[in-house]
């Protein structure tokens, strides 16, 4: 059965071209638009692992990350913080909040598939 | 999916990120400012610039970046908006909509026209712009090494952000075979264990060709969650594995995980993107139906009504809703009139500059939404009106003073929806129209009478008559002819009216009024002969049935109707589409004036007027080609095909053609 991973990020370009990535490499793959969006699509069942962009409208990738950490349902899954060199700080807040590991925007197609084997349960 | 469709991705979004910046710039500049404005514009260059590395624009990185640093230190505080930096910030958009519009055509910037720009944007931000930091690549060492000895200790919280030392394991032996042993000695007692805790310090010996970087880049995101030490293995001295790492490690899945066919993936998005051509079908299909719904009850109507008592009732709930089906169809192809709105600062911005003008652009009702292809299409006539208004409306600032005006002159963009139409409006404080000079222009070459006598509201209609202009000095701006006519032409097109209305030195307002969509259109149906035909009512002026005595016959060039003091030449339609047994005589007939952009006024002679309706566009290009003076054909109630009648069109093919200009006329620039 395919991996699930769910996409978070405010920018469809970036979404898609997560999901286009993954896709090919045979993941299934869900997008959400912010924390919150992803906290909702997160209820019809929990994903194998989850990308976040950390600036994000309505709720961001911080919070998302420390929301889901305290739920036991999501609490050892997996979240990789997709980020820019720009936000260093915001990236040891996501990594103090939970999160697994980063991967730098923009990202190279072969390392985001490495990456999120690595993390893969 | 592929590689281009995600490249149309980005820049769809990018664009649209980019109308966003521009709004929440002119909020900013306008104090209209709340707490997440300055939040949503960094997110939005943010995201230009992610996308832009994916796909390589380094230069349009470059900006964003520099745009970014500033905007983060607005968004700390550190900094504080000003008009010098909403100007600065609004001068990069737009240089980012050219870099983003160059990388779309493929068509590349001259070099380094952004770099001044980026200067300004380093400085203003406090960088050293002097000192270029260098990207640090690492280059890894080629150690000849053997393989590697790691010991690595995890803080008690490495789980905590669900990291787990065998999937580290597993990633080791991608690199080669790998020892394991666990150091226990720091696991507590079963009753002082956390179960959510990591006690085991963990040794691998590695043996592996690869290099160190390598190692390292599999204990990347547990760096700092442990003690890690990592040595070179100089022997070939192997510890004997406490555990082995194939029994640690669960076997991974062979390949990549299986492609999931037929599994709906749910989308989180709230919206969905459909292709156009879909909605046109949609679209299609319920004029079918509303076509079907007419005829059923034009049928009902026949029927005896103690027949079926239910029939009317029930054909009255479909007709209900079928309109309710029919806006909400349509509503799935309007749009707001934004994306064309959003265009118009940078016009006003660049314009202003060029013409060492003062002008602040007001826009309001940007919401309003309109069918897609109006919307697409509107670009270019606002664009020329604007234009003029800038270059002809707006007078200089000393002038506006000496006028007792404020310097800066108030260019005001509005739509809104009106009963069914929707009104887009352009106003301006400037000039307005000098309506001696247009007449004077007007009679220099010969499209009045030198005797004429205009009212103010024909006079100012004189301006959208074809290669007519007041530009008194030819401006880079303009062009010599004000093309009004085109812009008059390009509106008609959209089944549209444009008017104006002016007051000399206080100002014009031209007045757009459209339809919400091209797909149905407010029709007077008229009788020629056994044939209905459509006419568009935003083409029909009024219409009448003239005394014989107005009709006055010219040798050679047809007939012409005599109406308060003007003449209008009379197109009868029977003669023009070969119609037997119609109203022959004009005075017996009914004459319908219409509005034509490219001939004045035209006279259509028509047998009557049967009535009122909205008509459902079918194209006739489809199936057999364009026809002069036909735009299209719709089904009536009562079953009939009727052809829907191209104003514009009919009315070049009934003029003979104009005479030719003299020679000495330099032929207008109309754009």
């Amino acid at each position: 059965m395919a991996k699930y991973v769910l996409t978070v990020d405010d920018s469809r370009t970036m979404r898609e071209m997560v999901a286009f990535t993954l896709r090919k490499a045979g993941y299934q793959v869900r997008e959400a638009e912010d924390g919150q969006k992803a906290i909702e699509v997160l209820k019809a069942g929990p994903a194998d692992v989850i990308i976040t962009d950390l600036n994000m409208p309505v709720m961001d990738g911080v919070t998302l990350i420390r929301t889901l950490r305290a739920d036991p349902k999501h609490r050892s899954v997996p979240i990789l913080m997709l980020t820019t060199e720009s936000d260093a700080g915001k990236k040891a807040e996501g990594k103090s909040a939970g999160a697994t590991g980063w991967l730098v925007k923009p990202f190279d197609p072969d390392k985001l598939i490495d990456v999120v084997k690595r993390v893969s349960p | 999916m592929n590689f281009d469709h995600l490249r149309a991705t980005y820049f769809e979004e990018s664009a649209e990120l980019l109308e966003s910046a521009y709004s929440h710039l002119a909020a900013l500049a306008e104090g209209r400012a709340d707490g997440d404005t300055v939040h949503a514009l960094f997110r939005a260059i943010h995201s230009i610039k992610g996308g832009g590395g994916a796909f390589g624009f380094d230069r349009l990185v470059a900006l964003a970046h520099v745009m970014e640093t500033l905007l983060d230190l607005l968004r700390d505080g550190a900094l504080a908006f000003d008009d010098g930096l909403i100007g600065l910030l609004l001068r990069g958009a737009d240089m980012l909509a050219d870099l983003l519009a160059a990388e779309r055509s493929g068509e590349a910037l001259a070099d380094g026209i952004e770099a001044e720009l980026a200067g300004a944007f380093a400085r203003a931000a406090g960088l050293d712009t002097s000192r270029v930091v260098p990207v640090a690549v690492a280059a890894p060492g080629s150690e000849a090494v053997q393989g590697w000895q790691i010991r690595f200790r995890p803080h008690p919280a490495l789980f905590r952000n669900a990291n787990e030392p065998l999937l580290l394991v597993r990633e080791l032996r991608r690199l080669g075979a790998v020892e394991v042993r666990a150091d226990l000695s720091a696991l507590p007692a079963l009753d002082r264990l956390e179960p959510e805790d990591a006690y085991i310090t963990w040794s691998f010996g590695l043996t592996t060709s690869a290099p160190r970087a390598k190692v390292e880049e599999v204990f990347e995101f547990v760096v700092d969650d442990c003690a890690l030490e990592i040595e070179p293995r100089v022997s070939a001295e192997v510890a004997k594995p406490l555990m082995a790492a194939e029994a640690a490690v669960q076997p991974e899945a062979a390949g990549a995980p299986a492609q999931l066919a037929g599994r709906a993936e749910a989308s989180a998005a709230q919206s969905v993107r459909v292709d156009v051509v879909k909605v046109d079908r949609l679209v299609n299909l319920v004029g079918e139906l509303v076509i079907n719904q007419a005829m059923l009850v034009q049928l009902g109507g026949q029927l005896p009504p103690d027949l079926c008592p239910g029939l009317i009732g029930g054909l009255e709930t479909l007709s209900q809703h079928l309109r309710e089906l029919q806006e909400g169809v349509m509503a799935i192809r309007t749009q707001p009139v934004r994306s064309v709105f959003a265009r118009m600062p940078r016009l006003v911005r660049e314009l202003s500059a060029q013409l060492g003008k003062e002008v602040r652009l007001v826009i309001t009702g940007e919401a309003t939404e309109i069918d897609k292809t109006v919307v697409e299409q509107l670009a270019d006539p606002l664009t020329h009106l604007l234009r003029n208004a800038l270059d002809h409306g707006v007078e200089p600032p000393e002038v506006r003073e000496a006028a007792g005006k404020p310097r800066q002159g108030t260019v005001h963009l509005s739509a809104e929806q009106r009963s069914g139409r929707i009104v887009i409006e352009l106003s301006d404080d400037g000039r307005g129209i000098d309506r001696a000079r247009v007449l004077a222009r007007a009679r220099e070459r010969g499209l009045i009478a030198p005797d004429a006598v205009l009212s103010d509201a024909e006079t100012d209609e004189l301006i959208f008559l074809p290669s007519f202009s007041t530009a008194a000095v030819v401006s880079a701006v303009s062009g010599r002819g004000v093309g009004m006519d085109v812009v008059r032409r390009n509106i008609q097109a959209l089944g549209g009216r444009i008017t104006v209305e002016s007051r000399f030195g206080a100002g014009s307002r031209f007045l757009l009024s459209l339809p919400l969509t091209l797909a149905v259109l407010d029709g007077l149906v008229v009788s020629v002969g056994a044939e209905a035909f459509i006419l568009p009512i935003s083409a029909i002026v009024e219409s009448l049935r003239p005394p014989a005595s107005d009709i006055l016959a010219l040798p050679g060039r047809g007939a012409v109707l005599s109406i308060r003091g003007g003449y209008v030449p009379l197109l009868p339609l029977h003669e023009r589409l070969g119609i037997p047994d119609a109203v022959t005589d004009a005075s017996r007939a009914i004459v319908v004036i219409v509005e034509t952009d490219n001939a004045g006024r035209l006279g259509l002679v028509v047998d009557d007027l049967v009535g009122q309706q909205q008509v459902v566009v079918k194209s006739l290009e489809a199936n057999y080609g364009p026809i002069d003076g036909i735009g299209g054909a719709t089904i009536l109630g009562d079953g009939r095909v009727a052809l829907i009648l191209d104003i514009p069109g009919l009315a070049t093919s009934a003029r003979p053609a104009p005479p030719p200009r003299p020679a000495a006329e330099p032929a207008l620039a109309l754009h």
